[in-house]
Parts: structure tokens; sequence; C-alpha cells
């Protein structure tokens, strides 16, 4: 299988700590996976790499079927070649309706002069009420978003996220602050997404991850440490000394 | 767009109804087309002020809806004037020096003419020489273009490099601040070719209108000035309305999260960095032939300052708002400041306004931003529902946007 995503070697320290050390990873066009690892195993910065928020000191990042470097590319460069991020803490425009939030991530062109002539088509207007409904968000359209609870915020993130289409979505946490209905729903969301593209998805709930039902990779101190089924790694014992030992 | 446009906004229709009888009325009113209440000078004031709007119309662009607090674009106010001043004063010192030389026994030879318009304008500097920044001055059109291509292409190329390095927030300040400090001392030199400290003056008189009193003059740039306010405000009012003001007002409220969505952040700074200084060019060479002089203080980083408090008492990120603090402020101050304020006898001090009229703008900057951070503008929110829902009860849980106790229990 061809790899829409290829991580090879790539390195990079903080003042001498090495967060992330000659890390590899691929993932295929229409694959769901999983990273667990311990605090500190350098997850959130192999998203920093790949969003192009931090650039390594070694290694190479080839991205689609041209095998383009994402490496020297800036964030919304490469956020337009494909690659959607959700954040932890949501971080949605609280200044702004849902419906505003909405039509800012939905896929469009994004320079500045096709964003000043875009006036919303049927078309978008639809599917806006789609992913809102699919998030809940219907009913809450015209409100601020800054009004929403804190679970509100978060589909609306995952619903922005959808709304860009990317191929590539890298999810931190998704559940973290969510009732076990809402979690279901958010495996469901995630697991259709990964029908047709890439999920990458950062969790440290063991139990959101079995139920992913997919391949695992697991980081320590910066470089993968074993990969594979849930059942397979969790069976490793060196991820079983530095992570579900302790 | 216009028709649903305006429904869609119907502050905007408000605003152009209310400027539109304001022009009216004081057109009838004024010296030179109707009644004679209102002085030609202060129909000059008024016209001013509405240049001062227009400004500050640019500044709420970029200030309170993209969050880049840029204390530059007075100087691009100025250059604008500068533009537009070169000129008037080029055109209208011809027309004198043509007259005078056309009594003389020879007719003057085209480059005796030049030198002598040399020797009028750069007399007062030493210098009789025309330097190559007045290579257009005699083409009306030319400096019209110049009013709005040298306030762009500064700002384009100090906001290219100064986003393209992510500089934001007060270090931005400093550097836009940094530029319009450059920028006046580099004028106030006398060999920088604009006359030094002396600046360019006589601006009123319009070269060729000789026959057209100050009274009448004074009314067609009050027209113009309304005009441009209104295409302006119509302007700002239909980037603002789409997607283009989420992305603005994005860009001020998390600027990394647009990125993360695709937009080049620094793409759109810059287009509205040279577009807003644009229209600051424009409303300064509208409002210096009001003046009548143009000289380097008036760029300096002070008045930029300025414009930084008219937006935020009137109330930033709100259009009118913007209207409102530069025509409430600009008007109050030339009122305190041209000694029509009464001074106040307190029996050991007296105070005078001139010189305390700082005081107390510095005063109610610093009130407003800690007490009415929406400024002037928030009062309309008293009346519109665009007041904060009252949710009652305690938050639920840390955020900002937490569910509350009685949203919980519905």
């Amino acid at each position: 299988m061809s790899m829409l995503l290829e991580v090879s070697g790539v390195s990079v320290s903080f003042d001498g700590f090495k967060a992330i050390n000659n890390l590899s990873f691929a993932i295929g066009a229409a694959e769901m996976r999983a990273i667990i690892g311990p605090n500190g195993a350098g997850k959130t910065t192999f998203m920093d790499i790949v969003t192009g928020k931090t650039k390594p000191d070694a290694g190479r990042v080839i991205w689609g079927e041209r095998n383009i470097s994402l490496l020297g590319m800036s964030e919304a460069r490469i956020a337009r070649e494909g690659v959607g991020r959700k954040f932890q803490k949501p971080t949605v425009f609280e200044d702004q309706t849902v419906l505003e939030n909405l039509l800012m991530a939905l896929r469009a062109p994004r320079g500045p002069l096709a964003v000043m002539f875009y006036r919303p088509s049927p078309v978008d207007l639809t599917r806006v009420e789609e992913l809102a409904s699919e998030i809940g968000l219907l009913e809450a359209l015209q409100r601020k978003s800054g009004e929403l609870s804190h679970g509100q915020k978060q589909w609306l993130e995952i619903g922005m996220l959808l709304a860009q289409e990317p191929r590539l979505l890298l999810v931190d946490e998704p559940a973290a602050g969510m009732t076990p209905a809402e979690r279901e729903h958010t495996t469901a969301i995630l697991v259709e997404a990964a029908k047709t593209r890439a999920v990458v998805v950062v969790e440290h709930d063991m139990e959101f991850v079995r139920r992913l039902d997919c391949r695992v990779t697991v980081l320590h101190e910066g470089a993968v440490l074993a990969e594979g089924s849930l059942d397979h790694v969790t069976a490793n014992s060196q991820v079983i000394d530095v992570y579900l030992g302790r | 767009m216009s028709d649903t446009f305006l429904k869609r906004n119907p502050s905007t229709l408000v605003f152009l109804a209310v400027l539109a009888l304001f022009v009216l009325g004081v057109t009838l009113l004024a010296d030179g087309a109707g009644a004679g209440v209102i002085s030609t000078s202060f129909v000059k004031t008024l016209g001013k002020t509405l240049c001062l709007a227009l400004v500050a119309l640019a500044m709420d662009l970029v200030w309170g809806y993209t969050g880049i607090l840029s204390l530059g674009h007075f100087a691009f106010f100025g250059l604008g004037g500068y533009m537009i001043g070169m000129w008037l004063m080029y055109a209208r010192t011809q027309a004198i020096v043509v007259s005078s030389l056309s009594e003389a026994p020879i007719p003057a030879t085209e480059s005796e003419i030049v030198d002598a318009i040399g020797n009028q304008i750069f007399g007062v500097v030493g210098s009789s020489e025309f330097p190559l920044v007045w290579m257009f001055a005699d083409s009306l059109l030319m400096q019209l273009v110049l009013v709005v291509a040298v306030p762009g292409l500064l700002a384009l190329v100090f906001g290219w490099l100064a986003f393209r390095s992510r500089v934001t927030g007060v270090y931005l300040s400093i550097l836009t601040q940094a530029m319009t400090l450059g920028l006046a001392l580099y004028l106030f030199q006398n060999d920088s070719g604009l006359r030094g400290n002396n600046g360019l003056s006589g601006l009123q008189n319009l070269p060729g209108l000789d026959h057209v009193p100050q009274a009448t003059l004074s009314i067609w740039f009050f027209w113009a000035s309304g005009l441009a306010l209104a295409l302006g405000y119509l302007f700002a009012a239909w980037i603002v309305s789409g997607k283009f003001g989420s992305v603005l007002r994005g860009i001020r409220d998390n600027e990394a999260r647009v990125r993360f969505l695709g937009y080049s952040v620094e793409g759109y700074k810059l287009f509205i960095f040279t577009v807003t200084a644009i229209i600051a060019g424009i409303a300064g060479a509208l409002y210096y032939p009001q003046a009548g002089i143009i000289n380097p203080a008036e760029i300096a980083p002070v008045a930029s300052i300025y414009l930084a408090v008219w937006v935020a008492i009137g109330g930033r990120g709100r259009l009118y708002g913007a209207v409102i603090g530069a025509v409430f402020v600009s008007l109050v101050s030339s009122w305190f400041t041209g000694g029509q304020a009464p001074d106040v006898n307190l029996g050991f001090y007296t105070l005078k306004w001139v010189d305390w009229w700082l005081i107390v703008l510095g005063l109610s900057f610093v009130l407003v931003t800690l007490f009415a951070p929406r400024g002037i503008g928030g009062l309309v929110d008293l009346w519109s529902d665009r007041r904060q829902p009252d949710r009652h009860g305690a938050d639920l849980g840390p955020g900002v946007g937490a569910l509350r106790e009685k949203e919980a229990e519905q």
C-alpha cells in the first residue's frame, strides 16, 4: 500500500533535551492509527512537526503521491495540502457564531481575494447544516461559540476538522471531557472518517483506543517503542515496563 | 450585494443616513451655500473631522478587527497629505510665477519658469533645485496616483518585513512606531526635499480656482470628505461582514488556529495593513487641503497614538464606534485646546483647559480601557440585543463557556 505520510529518522531537541529521537512513522491513505505513550513521549511534538509548527533538526517528512516534503512549508500551506489538526484543548473562535466557525473551516479557496468575494452558496450551507446536525449543533448555528459548553466546543472543533475535508486528521485526545455516549459518537465519526482518509488519534484512554480497533503505535522518549494491534503491544514486556506497568 | 448586504447590516444603513443628514444640514447652514450660521472655518473643521473619522475607520479595521495595534497609520495619513500638497504647492506657485513673469519685457523660457518656481518653494530651506521626489509634482494625475501608491508601497514593504518575521503584539507596535518616528525625523531635515520643518503650506488655495471663495471651496471639500467617508464605511462594512471579516477576527483572537485552518495569516495581515494604509493616505489627501498646511510634526508618533485613543474610546471592533470616537474626541479636543472652554478658577489655582485637556484625555483613555472596554459604541448594546446573554448561576466548569447551573438543569 502506498503511504500518505512518511516520517523517517526525525529528531528534534529543545535546549539539549531530545523530544523526538530518530522517529519513523508511516500511515496509508485510508487508515486509522492510535498513538499512545506516557507524558513526555513526544506525541504532541510529533504532531507539531507534521503540521509545520516545529522544525525538526534532522529527518524527512514525505507527503502524498508526489512524495513532496512537508519540511519548509508554512503551517497554512501544510493545512491546505490536507493536514487537519484538532487540539487537545478546544480552540474555536469564541467571538463568532457556530455558523461562522464552520464556514471558515469549510473547504474553499483560502486566498485573501477569493475569501473577500466569497459568499456561501446553497451547497455550502447545506454542507454546513449536515455537519452541524452530525455534531449536534444544528440548533446552535446562530449562537456565539463562546456560549457553548466545553463538550459542545469539542464537537464544534471536530465539525470544523471534518469541514476542512483533510486527507490526514491529527486528533489530540478527542474524547477528553466527554460523556460515555458522546465518546461513542466520536468513535463512530472517527471510524467513518478513516474509511476515506488517514486518521491519527493521540489518546490516553485505553478503553477508547480499544473501541477504535486499529493499529497502535507506542511512543517512548521520542521514538517508536512498539507497533501493532492493541493486544500485541500491550503484551510487549517493554511497553508494560515503561507505560502500562507504571 | 447592495440590497441584501444593507438588509443584513442595518447599522450601515443607519450610519449612511445619519451621515447624509449631517452633510445636508451643514450645507444648508453653512456660509458658502446656505444660511451662513456655520462659519467657513468651522465647516473646514467639520470636513477635517470626517477625514479623521475615515482614518479611524482604517485603524479599526487593522486594530479592532485584526488585532494589529499599528502606530503608523497617521504616518500614512500624512504621506497622503504630502503627496497632494506637492501638486497644490507646485501648481499654485507656477500660476503666481507665470503671471509675474508675463509682465517682463522678454517672455520667460520654460526653464526660467521652473527655476523661479523652485526658488519660490525651496528658498525657505536655502535651495532652489527641485529634488527627485518632486519629479511628478506638475501633474495632478500622477500625484493622485502617489497618494495611493506611496502609503500603499511603504505599508507593503514594511508589513512584508514585519509580518514575515512573525513580529506580533507589542513588538509590532514598537516597530510601527519606530517607522513613524523615523519618517517624521527624516522629513524634519531640510534636505529631505519636502521643505523640512516648514512643511508645505498654502494648500487651501486650489490652483486655477482663485475666483472661487474659500466659503464655497470649504463646502466642496466637506462634500468630498463626506463621500469618502461613506464609501470607506461601505467598503469596510462589506469586507468585515463576510468570511473575510471572520478570518480577520480569527487572526485577532487566535492566529495559530487560523493558520492550521489553512489561511496564510501573514498574507491577510499584509493585505489589511496595506489596504488600510491606502485608505489612510486618501483621508490625508482630503484633510490637508482643508487644514492648509502640513509639516512633519503632523506625522509624529503621538498622532498615531491619538488615533488609537479615538478608536478605543469610540469602541473598537465596530465600525461606527471608530467614527464616533474620532468625531467626538477630536471635536471636544479642538474645543478644549482652542481656548473656547472657560477656565476653572479653583481659588488657589486656575485650571487652564489648554494645559489640562491632555490629562483629561489620557485619564479617560485609561478609564475607558479599564471600565468600558467597548467604548462609547458599547452604549448601543444597551438597547440592541448584542449584550451577553445573562445565563444566571455559577459556572459548572473551569472554562468561560462552561455550562452554568440553571442551564444544566433545563
